[in-house]
């Protein structure tokens, strides 16, 4: 076990609490199946998928209900076995209206979904393992929801050298990652090896921060077990530091390259996946299994019982909160993500969709907003932002209406991690002032073309 | 069963905070100032806190009646009045030290706009101000004279002087500078010596410093570059020539040096955000330092070194651009 002070991370940062004792240590159980299911037709960027079913049809677990409508578009499966009811608009966690399908599922289906034959994926061309990935419906499981296959699909004269596995999880409270590397470490290195494979990688490393010894020693036990031949693989232990799992942080401080401001992993020969889409990959090449459900980390302190749930995609909210005992009276607001980056709920009748790596409940401790003072330029923002801006002069200029400005201090850059309001001693929104600017920035953009 | 559903909030990320406040960073400078209040006390009497007191009810007063509504809360008034009342002559007449922390508020301050908006450190601007009006009472320094000592000059009326009673003494830096005599430095370091209360216990000042960069308060960056240009620069002109320029020990432990490197020019709003920023910040104030001091007419340069690096920080800002992760041709390539 390497020594915390020689472990590699990225710079800048931020170190806040990492509230995950509540569920590190709680093995990955399944919620139990409940009546209806939603599924919005645009879970992940891109175009919304088409649906392939009409009201009142039958559908079995796992089978397809709808089908992407282009290339950055992906495909849908049915969570349960059941009948499709409807298609209308529901509420998606963004709390925005979208097109979705509503399943009622059949209380006597026993909902097993038995192994399929492995796909060999050895024999399949570049662009039929591309079109495969879509076909299971796979997406960046990490919280952004980026269809997967369309990260492997590679540009002309671009190759992958190096494939980086992210077990970061720097979000505080979530442990969905965690368990899936502690349960399920050979399915990661499966995935691993598949993609690895497929993409022709000289090299693997899986970054994982050093408050989950046990997920790297599982992954360095399965590691020492199955050797790949041509594709060496190692665990790259990371000191713990929040915003390791964004791409950019995660490159860095595996290898050291920066990626260009505005360009891809690829630019630099990486691409990172999340453990979690890995694992699922490896389902859908070995069992078949499409992606319909992914490990949900429940905790906050308005939970009465956090967990680790294995939750089918579309189950809404208030049944898996339900199923952990409910809310304490106390809740003031539900988060679906990290409390850093994630997304408050507006109602809890919103589905769990495949990009949703936890449900938060806070209550009025950690939601009351901070007193407000003006900047004294104490740096810490400066400090904290690890695409190195100067947070409070964008925050300034974004008070200001000065979007041009914003620009020529490169307010596109930010990925709006949140270190800098995290940091702020004087209770600035700062992320969420540059994020106003950012928006202000894209609407010019779309008008100006 | 559906559990309890609770009316909803919505905010947006990040729902977690550090916990440190502004109040709370300048509690704990005021916290740091305490020990250096404490040794000037028992050097200078009680006259000491008399004057910090009165600098401190001077800008707490106009930042109450002329600042923007609560803006008291935040603390940073009653860190500029104490901070000036300690770069004042412990004899110092009450009225004056309040009045200078009226200007310093006033016209350091709130004239631009408040907090976070000032150019220039407001506590230097109320000693400037001082300085100016009254130069005979703000160069008129009472030896030390232990802890009763009370000076019949702080009651003077306002308008008047009144006298110093007992003895005056030179400051070190007039010693050396009008008699080229040094000071012992064990009595520089204890602080056992002529001069405004926040100089004496170089000591006392250093730990104090170590306690704010630990606790992140300050840009350690800024007193260190400021320290290391002293020493190298005064080193420099020490090896020249040993008779006529005083020793870097000596520079560094004398007047009023370690205490504005510690507490004035690390002033968060009126100094350079970014690293590099702070690095030529605080050369300048050294070197400006040493330049007063050798060949200025007046003995300190402390003051006029951290205003004038004051005025430069928007230049410093605008000349020093952080490079932008991905930006430029560093580490792109594998």
């Amino acid at each position: 076990m390497m020594i915390g002070a020689f472990a590699r991370t990225f710079r800048h940062g931020i170190h806040p609490a990492g509230h995950k004792e509540a569920t590190e240590h709680l093995p990955v159980e399944r919620m139990p199946f409940v009546d209806r299911y939603v599924m919005p037709l645009g879970q992940s960027a891109g175009a919304p998928s088409r649906p392939v079913v009409r009201a009142g049809e039958r559908v079995r677990r796992g089978q397809v209900i709808a089908a992407p409508a282009a290339f950055v578009s992906s495909t849908l499966h049915s969570p349960v076995g059941g009948t499709v009811v409807g298609r209308g608009p529901g509420h998606h966690p963004s709390g925005q209206l979208v097109d979705a399908l509503e399943i009622e599922a059949d209380p006597y289906d026993s909902q097993r979904l038995p192994a399929g034959e492995a796909i060999p994926w050895r024999e399949l061309t570049d662009d039929e393992f591309v079109t495969h990935v879509q076909h299971a419906g796979l997406v960046g499981m990490g919280g952004a929801a980026f269809p997967s296959h369309v990260k492997y699909k590679l540009p002309a004269g671009k190759r992958v050298r190096r494939l980086i596995a992210n077990g970061c999880e720097c979000e505080p409270f979530l442990t969905a990652d965690h368990r899936t590397m502690v349960e399920r470490a050979a399915d990661v290195l499966r995935g691993l090896e598949i993609l690895g494979r497929r993409l022709g990688a000289e090299e693997a490393a899986i970054g994982v921060e050093l408050n989950k010894a046990d997920a790297i020693a599982a992954l360095e036990r399965e590691i020492a077990a199955r050797p790949l031949p041509g594709l060496p693989v190692r665990v790259v232990p990371l000191k713990v530091k929040y915003p390791q799992g964004a791409e950019k942080m995660l490159i860095d401080a595996v290898y050291g390259l920066e990626v260009p401001a505005g360009g891809l992993p690829i630019d630099v020969g990486c691409l990172v996946n999340n453990v979690g889409t890995l694992a699922s990959l490896a389902d859908w090449f070995d069992r078949g299994w499409p992606l319909i459900e992914r490990v949900v980390t429940v905790a906050g302190p308005g939970v009465a019982r956090p967990a680790n749930l294995l939750v089918p995609v579309g189950t809404p909210v208030r049944a898996v909160l339900d199923h952990c005992g409910g809310l304490s009276a106390e809740t003031r607001e539900v988060v679906m993500g990290g409390p850093m980056m994630g997304m408050p709920l507006a109602s809890l009748d919103v589905p769990v969709l495949k990009g949703t790596s936890g449900l938060l409940a806070f209550t009025e401790v950690e939601t009351r907003l901070p007193a407000e003072y003006t900047c004294i330029r104490c740096g810490r923002c400066v400090e904290a932002c690890p695409q190195f801006l100067n947070p409070s002069r964008l925050a300034r200029l974004a008070r200001a209406g000065r979007w041009e400005e914003m620009e020529r201090y490169f307010a596109l850059d930010c990925v709006e991690c949140g270190s800098c309001s995290f940091s702020c001693p004087s209770g600035i929104p700062i992320v969420q002032l540059i994020r106003v600017g950012k928006a202000k920035l894209r609407e010019q953009r779309a008008k100006a073309s | 069963m559906s559990a309890h559903s609770p009316r909803l909030q919505v905010h947006t990320s990040p729902f977690l905070r550090q916990g440190v406040t502004t109040p709370g960073l300048m509690g704990d400078v005021l916290l740091a100032l305490v020990p250096v209040l404490a040794v000037a006390t028992y050097y200078f009497g009680l006259s000491a806190l008399l004057v910090v007191a009165a600098a401190a009810a001077g800008a707490v007063g106009a930042e109450r009646l002329l600042g923007p509504k609560g803006a008291i809360r935040d603390n940073s008034a009653l860190l500029t009045g104490v901070i000036l009342g300690l770069v004042l002559p412990p004899g110092l007449p009450l009225w004056m030290a309040f009045l200078g922390g009226v200007v310093g508020i006033g016209l350091g301050k709130l004239v631009w706009g408040g907090l976070g908006h000032n150019l220039f450190n407001p506590a230097l601007v109320g000693r400037a101000f001082l300085q100016a009006a009254f130069p005979t009472a703000l160069t008129t320094w009472p030896v030390p004279t232990g802890l009763p000592g009370l000076h019949a000059s702080s009651f003077a009326a306002p308008f008047l002087h009144g006298e110093v009673d007992g003895l005056t003494g030179a400051t070190p830096l007039n010693l050396m500078k009008f008699a080229h005599e040094a000071t012992p430095l064990a009595d520089l370091l204890r602080g056992s010596v002529g001069g405004s209360l926040g100089e004496t216990s170089a000591a006392v000042i250093v730990l104090a410093g170590i306690f704010l960069a630990a606790r992140r308060a300050f840009d350690w960056r800024i007193p260190v570059s400021v320290l290391l240009a002293v020493a190298v620069f005064s080193g420099a002109l020490y090896l020249v020539d040993t008779g006529r320029y005083a020793s870097p020990l000596f520079m560094l432990l004398s007047g009023g040096l370690l205490f504005g490197a510690v507490f004035m020019a690390t002033d968060p709003v009126s100094s350079p955000l970014a690293p590099r920023g702070a690095w030529i910040y605080g050369a300048g104030i050294g070197i400006l330092v040493v330049l007063i001091r050798t060949w200025g007419g007046l003995p300190e340069g402390v003051m006029y070194a951290i205003l004038l690096m004051n005025a430069a920080t928007p230049l410093l800002e605008r000349v020093d651009q952080p490079r932008a992760f991905g930006r430029g041709a560093r580490r792109t390539i594998a």
